[in-house]
């Protein structure tokens, strides 16, 4: 079974992330970067199905230059290779561009499944998964908190507000992942190694025949118009339970009319 | 005037409270036309009049239960090329992203998701980066596809002919890859939905086990509110992760969010930042969850909640 999994790298959230103020995209440089968490739970879930199933893993990844490092970690969990989409064309990228270059290096690979995370840190649409199924025309088995595929039958449970659904398709398919699903793997030292020497392929827009002015800030379909700094919430009060904090809270929600 | 075209988010036959919101904002860029997908629409109807629907688009079949989104994504892109609204908004629910996701490829519109207030010219508020950054974004090519955040918008429901056309389409095949063969509800008592709810009562770390989310749901009951989860809580198996609030959860925007033993780091932050009315209580003055507070109470939770409980029921008695 030959699985790809998106992965995303993403600024880290405990560093402070910022706008560039020339295009109000996001200043990759300001911030550390790493693999989008929720993606660590996409390629532990695809090594776990190849290592009952048979099969590779290929990290797909789209971003510039830097996100290599990324790259670099996915392997070192035990990921086989990886092909990186990288060109000056795709900055400020939105998901449906995004989307688009994506499912054109898939139909150029191949696959029996892709998994993703069912959201990114940095941008949160969770669309991608969506995106792809509907670009492709396979099954569409997001928000998974667990996965069984039988030879071609895949079956997953779909998490929902109320519990989950269990949702039954056939491969090739989509999956997005939530973290409940697994408990993904630290590289090992002798994975670590192993990585350095594991093929990545570049790819630019050319290579994949898809026109720069359809990329990137320009190709994208929506625009930021303007950014600020939200203000500060105005200081509240505080106090220190002397054994009336309970009647304080109390008078505070009466007087705001919560009860 | 041209159409606004509003998915109507709904449980069988009841409608959930943000439709009413997203057809309150619909009404100022055009006429709000609801759409029902699945059963339940002759119920809902009279609920859709008095939201303000000027029409409603039902679409019955059950092709809309049994399949995973597509279909619904199918629906109204046959809507947008037959009525060729202004505008499509959803709920930003994790179904409506998806259904807006893939609304948006079939149509090349762009896609606006977690939207907390819509503008001049539909531009729509983005709240980014754990809520430290505000964004006007607008849609530039096609048809604006905005999934609105539930709680952002105040429903101001002015009632509406709610005039009902039935519409008939033939899901692909392709739309039905994905089948539901199955659901599993777990208990959350009589509670409102963690992302509806105009009160929301979270655990953190300090609750310390899980049977003490006992203490945690007995507080929302009194206060008629959801129970929600730090991730620290979740991730020690204390309450179901679908509680998660937070960057890798849920993102809820209440009247008044009440954090216990929550210590307010980032990604928490992430998920409740633009809540109305913050209250904390926490034992740690040092807290930067403190930061976020209208009203804090420095002190253990296992004395300062029972005692806010009773004082509750108290007041509900008089
Ligand atoms: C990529 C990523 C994504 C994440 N996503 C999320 C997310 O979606 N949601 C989320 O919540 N977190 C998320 N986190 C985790 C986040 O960084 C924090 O670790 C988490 O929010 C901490 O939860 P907590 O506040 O309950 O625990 P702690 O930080 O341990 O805080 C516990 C608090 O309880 C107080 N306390 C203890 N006992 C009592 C008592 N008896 N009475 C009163 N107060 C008491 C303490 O003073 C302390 O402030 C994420 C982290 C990463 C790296
Ligand atoms: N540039 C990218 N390259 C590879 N995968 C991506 C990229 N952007 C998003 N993804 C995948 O899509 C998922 C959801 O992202 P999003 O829809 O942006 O919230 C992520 O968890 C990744 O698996």
């Amino acid at each position: 079974m030959n699985i790809v999994v998106c992965v995303k790298q993403v600024p880290d959230t405990w560093s402070e992330r910022k706008l560039s103020d020339s295009d109000s995209t996001l200043d990759r440089e300001a911030a550390d970067a790493l693999i989008n968490e929720l993606d660590e739970y996409a390629i532990e879930e695809g090594l776990r199905l190849t290592e009952a199933n048979g099969g590779e893993v290929t990290i797909l990844t789209v971003g510039p230059e830097k996100a290599t490092e990324s790259i670099r970690k996915a392997l070192s969990m035990g990921a086989d290779k990886a092909v990186h989409v990288t060109d000056p064309g795709l900055h400020g990228s939105d998901a449906l561009v995004t989307s688009e270059v994506i499912a054109k290096v898939l139909g150029r690979i191949g696959f029996d499944l892709v998994i993703l995370g069912s959201e990114s840190t940095d941008a949160r649409m969770g669309v991608l998964a969506a995106m792809l199924a509907e670009r492709l025309g396979i099954p569409q088995l997001s928000y998974a908190s667990k996965v069984e595929v039988d030879g071609t039958s895949i079956t997953i449970n779909r998490q929902a507000d109320y519990g989950y659904d269990t949702v039954a398709g056939s491969l090739p398919a989509v999956v997005s992942v939530v973290e409940k699903i697994n408990e993904p793997r630290y590289p090992s030292f002798k994975g670590i190694m192993a990585a350095k020497k594991k093929p990545v392929e570049t790819l630019s827009l050319a290579d994949l025949e898809l026109d720069a002015a359809a990329a990137g800030l320009a190709g994208s379909a929506t625009e930021v118009a303007s950014f600020a700094a939200r203000p500060p919430r105005q200081a509240g009060t505080v106090v220190t339970d002397e054994g009336d904090g309970g009647s304080k809270a109390a008078e505070f929600l009466a007087a705001r009319k919560f009860i | 005037m041209a159409e606004i075209l509003v998915l109507v988010e709904h449980a069988g036959e009841t409608v959930k409270k943000v439709t009413g919101e997203l057809l309150t904002a619909a009404r100022r860029y055009g006429e709000p036309a609801a759409v029902w997908a699945g059963a339940g629409a002759e119920a809902g109807h009279a609920r859709l009049a008095e939201l303000g629907a000027a029409k409603v688009y039902v679409a019955a079949g059950a092709d809309f239960d049994d399949y995973v989104v597509a279909p619904k994504a199918e629906l109204l892109a046959e809507l947008v090329a037959q009525k060729s609204p202004a505008a499509v908004l959803v709920a930003a629910t994790a179904e409506g992203r998806e259904v807006a996701a893939r609304l948006a490829v079939k149509t090349g519109s762009g896609i606006l998701t977690d939207v907390t207030a819509l503008g001049d010219e539909l531009t729509g508020e983005q709240s980014i980066f754990g809520g430290a950054i505000t964004v006007q974004s607008r849609v530039s090519s096609g048809t604006p596809i905005i999934a609105v955040r539930p709680n952002a918008i105040t429903p101001e429901p002015v009632p509406g002919e709610a005039v009902t056309e039935e519409v008939t389409i033939t899901v692909s095949d392709a739309a039905k890859g994905a089948r539901i063969t199955g659901r599993v509800e777990q208990e959350r008592g009589e509670r409102p939905e963690l992302t509806e709810a105009s009160i929301v009562v979270s655990g953190g770390r300090g609750v310390g086990a899980a049977e003490n989310f006992a203490l945690i749901e007995k507080l929302a009951d009194a206060l008629g509110a959801a129970v929600g989860a730090s991730r620290a809580a979740t991730d020690a198996g204390w309450y179901p992760h679908q509680f998660q609030v937070g960057q890798t959860g849920k993102t809820v925007s209440p009247q008044l969010y009440l954090a216990c033993g929550i210590s307010g780091a980032i990604q928490h932050r992430a998920g409740m930042q633009t809540s109305k009315t913050i209250m904390v209580v926490n034992k740690d003055p040092e807290a930067p969850i403190f930061e976020l507070a209208d009203f804090g109470v420095v002190g253990d939770l296992f004395k300062v909640v029972p005692q806010l409980i009773e004082e509750i029921e108290k007041r509900a008695q008089s």
